[in-house]
């Protein structure tokens, strides 16, 4: 049993808090390997080694993947998965993207949005917007999976593993990155933040979202958006939290102006602490929130802003 | 060019999820059961590919149950040409495994050499998000997934994806794998003379034998279970109580 983490790399920067949740998962399969792939990433990898309980830590050092781009990913780990018998990554964009590649080409198939990891084979994924939770046993020789970040604990960074570089697959140039459009914010991370504020269809327009954002400044919050509020054009889609954008599970999840579609609530009811604001007490929010407060979120959120 | 659109049929996205009693999945029986909504949109993009000259034909390809043809006869309605439906099962609570549906849509494509595969991105029973990228794989072909926006030119695609930050834009290589996010566009509904016209429509049917693809499951399920529950709290009637409460339990 030995496991490949292929670690989050933003930029050429480790994501520190997908990647460390996501090695608590691993840890669980066995001794851990971390793969940090991109341009420019030596201090990726040494932060990658600073984690608690990391074996060895391999750096692909190449322009090819600089941009996470799916197909030279795919490639590398391939080439690299002799000898591992799980290959596991953070439920992210870029390993959703690449992950179920790399287990086609290795013939096996690949467990999405692990929750849980019951043994080396058996693991917990929600299905059908985590209205049910199945625990499913692998047959394949090599395990491919994604983690549920929201659903392990940060593992520590006080470990010194070694640093090895590898050699790059190379890029048979299949696609081409192009641009990145990155909105820079000073505003917590949506997945690792403690205190989530989120917006809804009842926000109403791109310009009041800057009633949710001012809450979510005030208590040093992420922002985060229905589906509705983002379909609607009130705010980006990186803030969706839900089925198919950002699950979350903050100690705090403020939900301002949003019903609870049963695709939203599957991505924020594991949250420690969620309070509702609706003017319709009929919201389905609030048969999740720990508090709930039926108001207009036009008075309420300034003067919640203001109270705290 | 030809473009090529699996489709799953799935649970109507409106219908309240009940776990069966002894543990094995979600109860499918006497359910009302849709297009995948991600399909629907895939769908969607291959019609204005039509409409705006730059595909000649749309093909598109259930893998599943014969109940499967509702849901291609769905997609013709909606514009597409022809169907075809790949028998792999008797029973509806069997879930086809993406590795298995991708194998098969690679013998389609080897049938059929669409310039361009484009698929919802993830259904909405398994949430499992791999079919397109497993065919993307497969077949050796670039992927463009989680698209909202998708340009074709010269041979390539140029393809906006949702991605962790914000968007990311990549150029692909024709023939090429998308996968087709919430915001990619808006499908029509089918009219009814085009539900009519749908009829005529040629679908053909084949099995997962005749392509010579083993669809044995590498998942079992050991069991399916209700989430832990989470009871509603309390209401509170003022901004300065929900402030008191918040404060006592020391969330702010």
């Amino acid at each position: 049993m030995a496991v490949l983490l292929i670690a989050e790399v933003t930029g050429a920067d480790l994501a520190l808090d997908a990647t460390a949740k996501a090695l608590s998962a691993a840890k669980a399969m066995g001794p851990v390997t971390v793969l940090v792939a991109g341009a420019g990433i030596a201090g990726a990898a040494a932060a990658a080694a600073a984690l608690d309980g990391v074996t060895k830590v391999l750096a692909a050092d190449d322009a090819a993947y600089a941009h996470g781009l799916a197909e030279p990913l795919a490639d590398l780990v391939v080439g690299l998965a002799g000898g591992f018998s799980h290959i596991v990554a953070p439920s992210t964009a870029s390993a959703k993207n690449a992950l179920p590649r790399i287990a086609a080409l290795l013939d096996v198939m690949v467990l999405s949005d692990v929750t849980g990891v019951v043994d080396a084979d058996t693991f917990e994924r929600p299905i059908y917007a985590g209205n049910a939770i199945q625990t499913v046993k692998s047959s394949d020789p090599v395990k491919v999976m994604t983690i549920r970040t929201a659903s392990f604990e940060a593992a520590g960074a006080d470990g010194s593993a070694p640093v090895e570089a590898t050699a790059s697959a190379g890029d048979k140039g299949l696609s081409a990155w192009v641009e990145d459009k990155v909105a820079a914010s000073d505003r917590p991370e949506l997945t690792s933040a403690k205190i989530v504020v989120s917006g809804g269809r009842g926000v109403g327009s791109e310009a009041d979202f800057a009633l949710i954002a001012g809450l979510a400044d005030k208590l040093g919050a992420a922002v985060g958006a229905s589906r509705a509020a983002v379909d609607s054009g009130f705010a980006p889609n990186d803030w969706q939290v839900g089925q198919t954008g950002k699950v979350v599970a903050p100690d705090l999840y403020i939900a301002c102006g949003i019903s609870g579609a049963i695709q939203h609530l599957a991505g924020m009811k594991d949250s420690k602490i969620i309070v509702a604001i609706n003017k319709d007490e009929e919201a389905p929010i609030f048969q999740v929130a720990d508090y709930g407060l039926v108001a207009d979120l036009f008075d309420a959120v300034p003067a919640l802003t203001q109270k705290i | 060019m030809k473009v090529l659109v699996p489709v799953k049929r799935v649970i109507d996205y409106n219908v309240k999820v009940r776990v069966k009693a002894d543990g094995s999945g979600v109860d499918l029986a006497n359910v009302k059961m849709s297009m995948n909504p991600f399909d629907e949109i895939a769908v969607e993009a291959a019609i204005r590919l039509k409409e705006s000259g730059a595909a000649s034909e749309i093909v598109v390809v259930s893998v599943g149950v014969k109940q499967a043809q509702e849901t291609l006869r769905t997609a013709l309605a909606m514009g597409a040409d022809r169907a075809i439906l790949v028998l792999a099962a008797d029973d509806v609570h069997s879930d086809i495994e993406p590795l298995a549906v991708a194998k098969i849509l690679a013998k389609v494509v080897a049938d059929e050499a669409p310039g361009l595969v484009i698929a919802g991105k993830q259904a909405i029973d398994n949430d499992m998000n791999a079919t397109g990228q497993m065919l993307a794989a497969l077949l050796g072909w670039g992927q463009a997934t989680f698209a909202s926006d998708v340009a074709i030119a010269d041979g390539k695609a140029t393809v906006t994806r949702e991605v962790d930050g914000g968007l990311q834009t990549i150029s692909v290589a024709l023939p090429a794998i998308i996968t087709a996010d919430l915001r990619l566009n808006e499908p029509r509904y089918a009219s009814l003379p085009n539900i009519m016209k749908a009829k005529k429509k040629p679908l053909e049917e084949k099995t997962a034998a005749d392509y010579g693809v083993d669809v044995t499951p590498r998942l079992s399920v050991v069991k399916t279970a209700e989430p832990a529950g989470r009871s509603a709290g309390i209401k509170v009637a003022s901004v300065d109580e929900l402030v008191a409460k918040l404060k006592d339990a020391g969330a702010i």
